[in-house]
């Protein structure tokens, strides 16, 4: 077992940094662009795109790197820790991994060329209202009618559902859950996007008769490669959620050392540093477990439960930080003119978009007389 | 970055779970596991089987009976050990005193004690703390006068962990009260327990055990030559075994093993027709443990593999921090899991009340204890806030 990054993960993350740092380095750079349509830097993007992100983790064959979920995870925690709105998780690892996953030759070398150049954007629409962090889709039906598939219901929220170029959509055929492909542009599609609390987008996205393409060949219910696809990203978004952990806490650290009250600085009173100090055990033990689940989904184990112990660990940590940040600044934490609270905000959002803490806990509930310990090591 | 153990550290995990559970006395695991008191016979024979086949001091100098194991290889090795319920290797011995002497130690002072201390030969006592001097060890008063070829030592210790076995204590005594700053007027002295007028007297704890002692000593005469190091340097000594005292202080395999108990007897208990393992409000409760745990393992893997020089890494006060919180909060569980049968913690041979239930509050109140040694929590936070954030 070996948790140390090598040269070139180093120069990954190095190189990754430079990039988003001179996009948001100042916390006034994100607020302009979360402030207009699509809610990310559609420059920015592109220069994830001439580095090679946006194909990372797809095979040479359909147009990406071939890096594996070490490589994802770096550029996810660099995202999350100056707050890039780009949709890195979103895009690549959870719509992106879909079409990886399951795609036929022709719609993986379609789609991930594409995503990776930065040409298009995918977007998974899976949540509906009603279902909660299921691998299933819930109303939302398609139906064929000789060999041409339509779809009928709606799905919200989609994140990034009214910028995609194309739709990864879950819908019921004879109560299986199938996926398919909806272009951004489809006739009887009605996308209507607006802000979340971050300073995302997500969209209501109407399917109305909607003609969609079948994901892949087969003819199987898919649900099982949701549930691994969100787990990958929910892997991914447990770095994201460490880089925002980091940037919360050092910030909170170094506004106690500048910040005066009653004629000294914040970090002369023990009721604070001590809590800044649990928010540092917090951090450090949820990126054990983040790093861990990255190296089963690197090593191809039990991804599913993996990804549930990450999540669990994060969702804990991230509220545990994220409160607690706001909390030990007073007053300024609660604005939207300072960085730290958007860093709150973006964690809230992380720890509700596949799944909090109670809900994986809940799993693991499921599954804890079918063994003995838990082995860290394997 | 690789998930899966090395062949050579997955056969030496092997080696490790065989010896433990094949070459320790079975009767001296069971104790361990059914948190019984052990004697003092029962940790010098644990302790000899470690010995002769090389695995009671395995991070000392290799001259010294050390085996130049990696860092996590260390860790299988305390894991594997806890997990069998094998009783650890004295750590006033092998984790204190023994790394002290080793590296700050005359060669007189190696030869006459590390073999002996490695084997238990000599059980060792810890004379640090005092009545007013407990997470502020820097303002102990025991005084220690030359006079001739002797210091002689008076003043007290408390919190003396199984001082009623120690045929020796390590004691920090005031040298040079006159000294600017106070830890520089420290010093670390080496004595028999047995010496005229050192005097013991039992602590009873919560638990009606007697592990701690407090330890006084009235002109006890110390001949020169037991001083470890330089005079007035004791403090250098005091941080550097303290620091030693953190590192596997977090017990993973112990409390891994709580757990495994914890889940047996929630299947033997019965609520309203159903088994209480099956109560989902206590599944989620043992599965958050078992991450916590999880995480903490984690981050002692990734700890134990930066740590350079013999220094502990900064992050291994989290390991002592989070290790003693869920260290009691397995034990109460057990508490909790025995709920009506937790009151029954003296009952006689007759009762029908089984051994696990009638320990359990005993060992949750004793518990108590490991947020408050080898630096209470509030120190930990202390180091993190000062030394990690910088606060």
């Amino acid at each position: 077992m070996e948790f140390s990054y090598d040269d070139e993960q180093n120069g990954l993350r190095e190189a990754v940094s430079a990039l988003l740092s001179r996009a948001y380095g100042d916390s006034e750079q994100r607020r302009r662009v979360v402030g207009t349509d699509p809610g990310f830097d559609e420059k920015t993007w592109g220069q994830l795109a001439e580095m090679g992100l946006l194909g990372l983790p797809f095979a040479e064959a359909d147009g990406g790197m071939g890096a594996g979920p070490v490589e994802v995870s770096i550029v996810a925690e660099e995202i999350g820790r100056v707050l890039a709105p780009e949709p890195f998780v979103e895009a690549v690892v959870l719509a992106g991994g879909l079409v990886a996953d399951l795609g036929t030759d022709a719609q993986r070398a379609e789609v991930l060329g594409a995503l990776a150049e930065g040409t298009l954007l995918p977007a998974f629409a899976h949540t509906e209202v009603g279902s909660r962090w299921q691998a299933s889709a819930q109303s939302v039906t398609a139906t064929e009618d000789g060999g041409s598939w339509r779809l009928t219901g709606v799905k919200e929220p989609v994140p990034n559902g009214a910028r995609a170029d194309l739709l990864v959509v879950s819908a019921l055929v004879d109560g299986a859950t199938r996926l398919f492909l909806v272009p951004g542009d489809a006739e009887g599609l009605t996308r209507t996007g607006y802000r979340n609390h971050d300073g995302t987008r997500s969209a209501k996205v109407a399917f109305a008769g909607t003609p969609a393409q079948p994901l892949g060949e087969g003819t199987g219910d898919q649900s099982a490669a949701i549930e691994k696809a969100q787990a990958r990203a929910r892997v991914a978004y447990g770095h994201e959620a460490l880089g925002a952990m980091e940037t919360a806490l050092t910030t909170t650290a170094e506004y106690l050392k500048a910040r005066k009250q009653f004629g000294v600085p914040l970090n002369k009173f023990q009721a604070l540093t001590f809590r800044a100090a649990d928010m540092y055990v917090s951090l450090e033990l949820a990126r054990s477990t983040v790093m861990w689940a990255t190296l089963v989904v690197d090593a191809d184990g039990d991804v599913v439960a993996a990804a549930d112990r990450a999540r669990l660990q994060a969702s804990r940590a991230s509220r545990h930080i994220g409160k607690e940040a706001i909390q030990l600044h007073g007053g300024i934490g609660v604005t939207a003119e300072y960085k730290v609270g958007h860093y709150t905000s973006r964690l809230t959002a992380i720890d509700h978009l596949l799944g909090d803490g109670d809900w994986a806990l809940a799993r693991l509930a499921g599954s804890v007389a079918e063994h003995q310990t838990v082995d860290a090591l394997q | 970055m690789r998930l899966h153990l090395s062949p050579e550290d997955r056969a030496f995990r092997d080696e490790m779970r065989t010896f433990f559970t094949t070459s320790v006395p079975q009767s001296i695991r069971d104790a361990v596991a059914a948190h019984r008191e052990l004697t003092k016979e029962q940790f010098i024979e644990a302790q000899r089987a470690l010995n002769a086949a090389g695995l009671a001091v395995p991070h000392w100098p290799v001259e010294w009976g050390g085996r130049d194991w990696t860092p996590l290889q260390r860790h299988i090795w305390r894991e594997e050990m806890q997990l069998a319920g094998v009783p650890e290797p004295l750590a006033f011995n092998t984790s204190m005193i023994g790394p002290v002497i080793a590296t700050f130690g005359s060669q007189e002072q190696k030869e006459r004690f590390l073999p002996a201390t490695a084997n238990l030969d000599i059980w060792w006592c810890q004379g640090f703390s005092e009545p007013d001097a407990g997470s502020d060890l820097a303002s102990l008063r025991t005084t220690a006068v030359r006079d001739g070829d002797d210091w002689v030592v008076n003043g007290q210790k408390t919190w003396t962990t199984l001082g009623q076995h120690a045929d020796w204590i390590f004691c920090l005594v005031r040298t040079d009260p006159t000294a600017e700053k106070r830890q520089r007027g420290i010093s670390l002295l080496l004595f028999p327990m047995d010496t005229p007028g050192v005097t013991l007297r039992p602590i009873e704890l919560l638990d009606g055990g007697f592990e701690v002692n407090e330890v006084f000593f009235e002109d006890v005469r110390v001949p020169a030559e037991n001083l470890v190091g330089e005079e007035n340097h004791g403090w250098d000594y005091a941080k550097f075994l303290l620091g030693n005292e953190r590192v596997g202080i977090a017990r993973i395999g112990s409390t891994k093993r709580m757990l495994i108990e914890a889940k047996e007897h929630a299947r033997g208990i019965t609520v309203n027709g159903a088994p209480l393992s099956e109560d989902p409000y206590m599944t989620a409760r043992i599965a958050e443990l078992e991450n916590e745990l999880l995480a903490l393992e984690l981050t002692a893997l990734r700890v134990v593999a930066n740590s350079a020089g013999g220094r502990p890494h900064p992050a291994s006060s989290v390991l002592k921090l989070r290790g003693s919180e869920l260290q009691q909060a397995a034990t109460e569980l057990l508490v909790d899991i025995a709920g009506p049968l937790s009151v029954a913690s003296f009952a006689d041979d007759e009762s029908d009340v089984p051994e696990w239930a009638q320990v359990a509050t005993p060992s949750y109140l004793n518990y108590r204890k490991v947020s408050i040694y080898g630096g209470s929590n509030e120190v930990q936070r202390t180091i993190i806030a000062g030394s990690i954030l910088g606060l």
